[in-house]
């Protein structure tokens, strides 16, 4: 302590007190700052390399070779690695046909280090949402949350989706997805990156652990019985209707027809 | 006009010429039962066939109503829901097709004909019914009695009044509710359901959010009050956002803050693209475009959605600069 004491006016002490200042409140800030400022995945240079190659030999013919965009495809710079083990991960990407939008077509063929490699190409571009970890995304047994995630979810996203999730049109030939069995990570993925027609639910306007309650709520969707019986795709008047005035009218009038016509 | 006339007697007198023959019924035809007492014994069991099957259906009722107990989970709704429908539509349903195929097959069907007859009464009828009002009309002497015949005009000129009143308690009338929301100078955005307020950073390119003004749930009625507050907040490119002279300022930095409320018939327009920035109402298709002041492109609604001029408070948060400047929702006799 008298060492240092005897050294405090040293011509260079002010600057080591800077240096030192800097260090803890950047190493404080990196403590506490949210995540959505943060590029790197943790990905290895390699996989940033390996990443590069499957881009230039799948992605750049419309996403640029820059992957700055051209007139077939949006830019990818800023689109995080969310945005791409989403679009990969769930088949929509590399686009199959050009069409009013891709849909979902399961794994496609890609491997999970093929996408994870992908995915830390295009976060080494720009900052963008990160693909979130296992416990992020994890659905709850707790009610309250799952009650919190209904409440959330019939006021941003039943509408397009659903009330219990089963996916609905939109315009022009488009639609929201099914929601069920989709994987937890794709659902979060998707409402901090707005695919498509989605428009973005970031994580100020929804927050971490409300998006885990959504995943919540759904995952317990997925799991109830219908105790109203046959639920036609839980479409419901589409379906039910369909359903009516085909199989109940066509009842109705096929008696009527037995009605009207003379015994033989 | 006498032209006409007469070629339309020509017509009639060439009509009455070639009158066409009433062909009469077709020969009547049997029917197997008619015939084959064999296919007469066939029809009767299955008639009663179809009556058993009633009672089946019956009893099936019966045991599901007293055996099927509501245990409060949905399984237990679901068996008993399924069992009392079954047992009554098979017991409905069996009776009348079992009547049905018994006249059908076993009544007799052999046509007959029954002349329809004159509706006019007798003259002797007809006679005496003008006698009877005639009769009553001097017997209650209202041309003479003319006390009776005022309080009477004036007991019927009265008696509507009670019925004026009760309408009268279907108003009063909505007076500003239906040009008025919770919205007004300085109301903080906030998130549904959450209710915390929105800072205009934390609204990115391709956001959107569920917006109510800020104390809606200390309002009188706060379900009435969000039926017509309910806003969208968006933020689009504003390269890509038509501009307006008449609704500059309304905007923070292509922030875009829309009813939610369709102008047809009021359903929550909420299916927001964000690529073609179209907002689609679920109920009747209406399509907005967001990008040019949520104007009609598609559907059944008239008006544009209206738009909250809204502005950034002094901590950074959303506020609305005012009430919406016309009335939201669908249209209504006095808005024109």
């Amino acid at each position: 302590m008298k060492a240092l004491a005897a050294r405090r006016r040293h011509p260079l002490a002010t600057v080591v007190l800077l240096l030192l200042g800097l260090l803890v409140t950047g190493a404080a800030y990196a403590a506490v700052a949210p995540d959505k400022a943060t590029a790197s995945t943790g990905a290895s240079a390699d996989d940033v390399q390996a990443g590069r190659d499957l881009f230039l030999a799948n992605c750049a013919t419309c996403h640029g070779l820059q992957a700055q965009g051209t007139r077939n495809g949006p830019t990818l710079i800023g689109v995080g690695a969310a945005a791409v083990d989403f679009q990969v991960g769930t088949g929509r990407m590399p686009l199959q046909k050009t069409d009013v939008q891709a849909p979902a077509r399961g794994p496609g063929e890609f491997s999970e280090e093929e996408i994870a490699q992908l995915a830390a190409y295009v976060a080494s571009l720009a900052p963008g949402p990160a693909v979130p970890d296992d416990e992020t995304v994890q659905p709850l047994d707790d009610p309250e949350r799952i009650s919190e995630g209904y409440e959330l979810f019939r006021t941003n996203c039943a509408m397009c989706h659903n009330v219990v999730g089963a996916g609905g049109a939109l315009t022009r030939g488009k639609s929201a997805p099914n929601l069920m069995e989709v994987e937890p990570k794709h659902i979060y993925e998707a409402m901090s990156t707005g695919p498509q027609s989605m428009p973005v639910f970031n994580d100020a306007n929804i927050t971490p652990e409300q998006k885990q309650s959504i995943i919540s709520y759904l995952k317990q969707v997925e799991e109830q019985p219908s105790p109203g019986g046959w639920a036609l795709g839980s479409l419901g008047p589409v379906t039910e209707g369909l359903f009516v005035w085909v199989g109940a009218l066509g009842l109705l009038i096929a008696i009527a027809v037995w009605l009207g016509a003379k015994s033989s | 006009m006498s032209t006409d006339h007469q070629g339309g007697t020509e017509l009639a007198a060439r009509g009455d010429d070639q009158r066409f023959e009433n062909p009469g019924l077709p020969p009547h035809r049997h029917r197997l039962a008619d015939t084959d007492p064999k296919a007469a014994k066939i029809a009767e069991r299955q008639v009663a066939l179809l009556f058993g099957l009633s009672v089946l259906g019956s009893i099936i009722f019966v045991v599901a109503y007293l055996t099927l107990d509501l245990d409060g989970t949905f399984g237990a709704l679901f068996r008993s829901n399924l069992g009392l429908g079954i047992g009554l539509g098979l017991a409905l349903f069996a009776i009348g097709i079992g009547a049905v195929h018994w006249a059908k097959t076993l009544m007799p069907d052999t046509e007959r004909v029954e002349y329809r007859h004159p509706m006019r009464g007798s003259d002797a009828d007809r006679a005496a019914a003008a006698d009877i009002l005639r009769l009553g009309a001097e017997e209650s002497g209202l041309g003479r009695r003319a006390l009776i015949r005022n309080s009477l005009i004036g007991a019927a000129a009265l008696a509507p009044l009670p019925a004026v009143l009760l309408l009268g308690d279907l108003g009063p009338l909505p007076q500003d509710k239906l040009t008025k929301t919770l919205w007004a100078r300085g109301v903080r955005l906030v998130r549904d359901p959450a209710g915390t307020p929105i800072r205009a950073a934390d609204v990115t390119i391709g956001s959107m959010f569920h917006v109510m003004p800020e104390g809606i749930q200390e309002a009188e009625n706060p379900l009435e009050e969000k039926a017509k507050a309910a806003v969208m907040l968006i933020r689009m490119p504003q390269e890509r956002v038509a501009q307006r002279a008449d609704r500059e300022g309304w905007d923070v930095d292509g922030i875009y803050a829309y009813s939610k409320i369709c102008t047809h018939v009021g359903c929550p327009v909420a299916l927001y693209e964000q690529q073609t920035h179209h907002l689609l109402c679920p109920c009747h298709q209406s399509t907005f475009d967001a990008a040019d002041y949520c104007k009609v492109i598609f559907g059944p609604a008239k008006r544009p959605l209206p738009q909250l001029p809204i502005t950034v408070d002094d901590e950074g948060y959303l506020v609305a600069q005012s009430d919406f400047t016309e009335p939201v929702g669908p249209s209504f006799w006095e808005r024109g």
